[in-house]
């Protein structure tokens, strides 16, 4: 392996490690506070990167408009999701999963009816790149990622320990009970909690969406990898998410370069698997929850 | 279990006389292309029953799609590159699923509930995976798998390619499976099951060792998921890593839940009955894309209002009729004064 390979092994690690942590703290997040698995992570990701596909390779908007509307259009989806979901199966943990599995289909059959199975093709919005010293490259585009997953996740670290809400919604990934009798809103929590894990993957799959051809089907992938890294850094810990995301970004992305990508897959699913089994709260989690 | 009176033992035998002719009579009035589509609901009717058994110990897996993988590349293999005859290949085909199923115990058993889930969902990825890897292509055929599956030979000079006489073939596999997945939920070992999955504790603690039973649910659910693999395989003559993904696994819990798993009937009913909608309602209104969209439609709106599942509402239904032939009676015992 030359430098400038490893070197650029690196910078598509960063990128990777970026997009797959946005994923998957909006992921743990709804697991921790809804206690629900939602199979549909990986469609909302789809959606966010459907509405650059229609409004700005189809409508010609900005491209960061149209982020933008992936963002707040993937979090109303998360909105409704809570409301019409998991707020009626609230104590059906199973309920929750099946039921996010059925919106998953929704959410796939509209894609396909209102764009075809077809991978789309969405131009880059930007050709200005980073040269390293070596030869390695960083598009502009890949770097909009990262700079959005260490801007985003770090905006939501401190809403997280320094404000009110973020105070409840931690409380209420604690202990719910405890929560409600100390007068914190269950359904606001929710509501928020579902908004903002919905929004992180819908700004995942809009800024996304130039550089892997968006298809009706890219959830699947994306939701392994959703799982991969939230069992191995633990369930309901975000710092553990950000960490494995890291970590499994590298090796998926060094095994895909060296070897083959249907290897790294495995790798990574044999990962989980041996964390499972040694120590099934995961690297980073805590005891879990009675 | 009670003992049940002789009157409704009649209906029983009855009932199932009935089943039967409706069975063997429904393929000659069908078309070709139904007649197709009878022949893979049989096998569902048997996936999906397969899977219920390890549902009651309370664990829901999601390897189940692969491990009927297992059963269906296993026998193609070995009918197809070691010339053993089908019904031995079947044989083989679903005892390797049940021997997947059970070394796979040993890891996934160290989890319950939500982990376990997870964790058959990535041994089961794994496994499918290797199917598509290209270093395997030689064996398991890549992401196009494997191709000319020899079909079942002629016995006593039926045609097996007829779907009409490969739809009784299965009919009478499937029925047979399903006696014997009946007989073993109904023994000792069922009730300890049951036991496992409503209180595994106290299970354990009168010397039930839960590990072994959840094992033996778990291999005996993959030998009969792989054995409906391997009836699918000799009929299609095509296997493919995707024909067992996580689109397939979805519909198994689909019919699982619409159908409902507190009963031996409830998953049965849960496949006929969407198979049908699917088959029949669907595909006249011509609307082969929004398939996936009815389905999820149909998986929201009985998890949120029929949460037990279609089986739910036969007592419902009865004891409406129950009610209103008592209504009935009880005007008719009113004197007409």
């Amino acid at each position: 392996m030359t430098v400038e390979l490893l070197l650029q092994t690196v910078v598509n690690a960063t990128y990777a490690a970026s997009y797959m942590a946005l994923i998957a703290v909006g992921f743990v997040l709804i697991f921790g506070v809804m206690g629900v698995v939602n199979f549909a992570h990986g469609e909302l990701y789809m959606a966010g990167a459907y509405v650059v596909v229609a409004l700005y390779a189809d409508q010609a908007l900005p491209f960061f408009v149209a982020v933008a509307a992936g963002l707040v259009f993937v979090g109303l989806l998360g909105l409704l999701m809570e409301f019409a979901l998991f707020r009626p199966l609230r104590d059906n943990p199973l309920g929750g999963l099946i039921a996010s599995i059925g919106f998953l289909l929704i959410l796939q059959t509209i894609a396909v009816l209102g764009f075809g199975v077809r991978m789309e093709n969405v131009p880059p919005s930007t050709q200005d790149k980073i040269v390293f010293l070596d030869g390695a490259v960083l598009t502009y585009q890949r770097l909009y990622v990262i700079l959005a997953a260490v801007g985003l996740l770090t905006a939501l670290w401190l809403f997280l320990r320094k404000s009110k809400f973020g105070w409840a919604l931690r409380a209420c990934a604690q202990d719910r009970e405890a929560a409600v009798l100390q007068g914190m809103s269950i359904n606001q929590t929710a509501r928020l909690a579902m908004f903002i894990g919905a929004a992180l993957a819908g700004v995942a799959g809009a800024l996304t969406a130039p550089l892997v051809s968006p298809t009706p089907f890219m959830g699947h992938s994306v939701i392994v990898t959703a799982f991969i890294i939230i069992i191995v850094g633990g369930l309901g810990s975000l710092e553990g998410a950000v960490l494995v995301a890291i970590l499994y970004a590298f090796v998926h992305t060094f095994v895909t370069t060296l070897y083959d990508g249907t290897l790294a897959n495995i790798v990574g699913l044999l990962l989980m698997l041996a964390v499972l089994i040694v120590k099934p709260t995961g690297l980073f989690g805590a005891k879990e929850r009675a | 279990m009670p003992k049940s009176e002789p009157s409704s033992t009649i209906a029983w035998i009855l009932g199932f006389g009935l089943l039967a002719v409706v069975l063997i009579v429904l393929p000659h009035l069908l078309s070709f292309s139904q007649q197709e589509i009878l022949v893979f609901l049989v096998i569902n009717v048997l996936l999906v029953c397969s899977y219920r058994l390890l549902t009651l110990t309370g664990e829901w897996s999601l390897a189940h799609a692969v491990i009927m993988g297992v059963g269906a590349y296993t026998s193609a293999l070995v009918a197809k590159e070691l010339e053993v005859p089908v019904p031995v290949a079947m044989l083989l085909g679903a005892s390797m699923a049940g021997f997947l199923a059970f070394l796979l115990s040993f890891p996934l058993f160290r989890m319950k509930g939500f982990y376990f889930l997870i964790g058959s969902f990535a041994a089961g990825e794994v496994i499918r995976l290797m199917w598509k890897w290209s270093d395997l292509t030689f064996l398991f055929g890549g992401p196009k798998g494997i191709k000319r599956i020899p079909s079942m030979p002629d016995i006593f000079s039926i045609d097996f390619y007829e779907p009409v006489n490969y739809y009784y073939l299965c009919l009478v596999v499937v029925a047979v499976s399903l006696l014997i997945l009946y007989r073993v939920e109904r023994s000792r070992i069922g009730l300890t099951f049951h036991a496992i999955h409503w209180q595994d504790k106290l299970a354990e603690s009168v010397g039930v060792n839960t590990f072994r039973y959840r094992m033996l649910a778990f291999v005996i659910s993959a030998f009969f998921a792989g054995l409906a693999g391997a009836l699918y395989a000799h009929y299609v003559g095509a296997v493919a890593p995707n024909r067992f993904g996580v689109e397939e696994m979805v519909y198994i819990l689909i019919w699982a839940i619409v159908g409902g798993t507190a009963t031996f009937y409830g998953p049965i009913i849960g496949v006929v009955a969407l198979t049908i909608l699917n088959e029949v309602i669907l595909r006249s209104l011509d609307v082969d894309e929004m398939r996936p969209m009815f389905y999820g439609a149909i998986l929201i709106i009985s998890i949120l209002f029929l949460p037990n599942g279609l089986e739910s509402l036969l007592p419902k239904i009865k004891g409406w009729f129950a009610g209103r032939k008592e209504r009935r009676d009880a005007l008719a015992e009113q004197p007409a004064e």
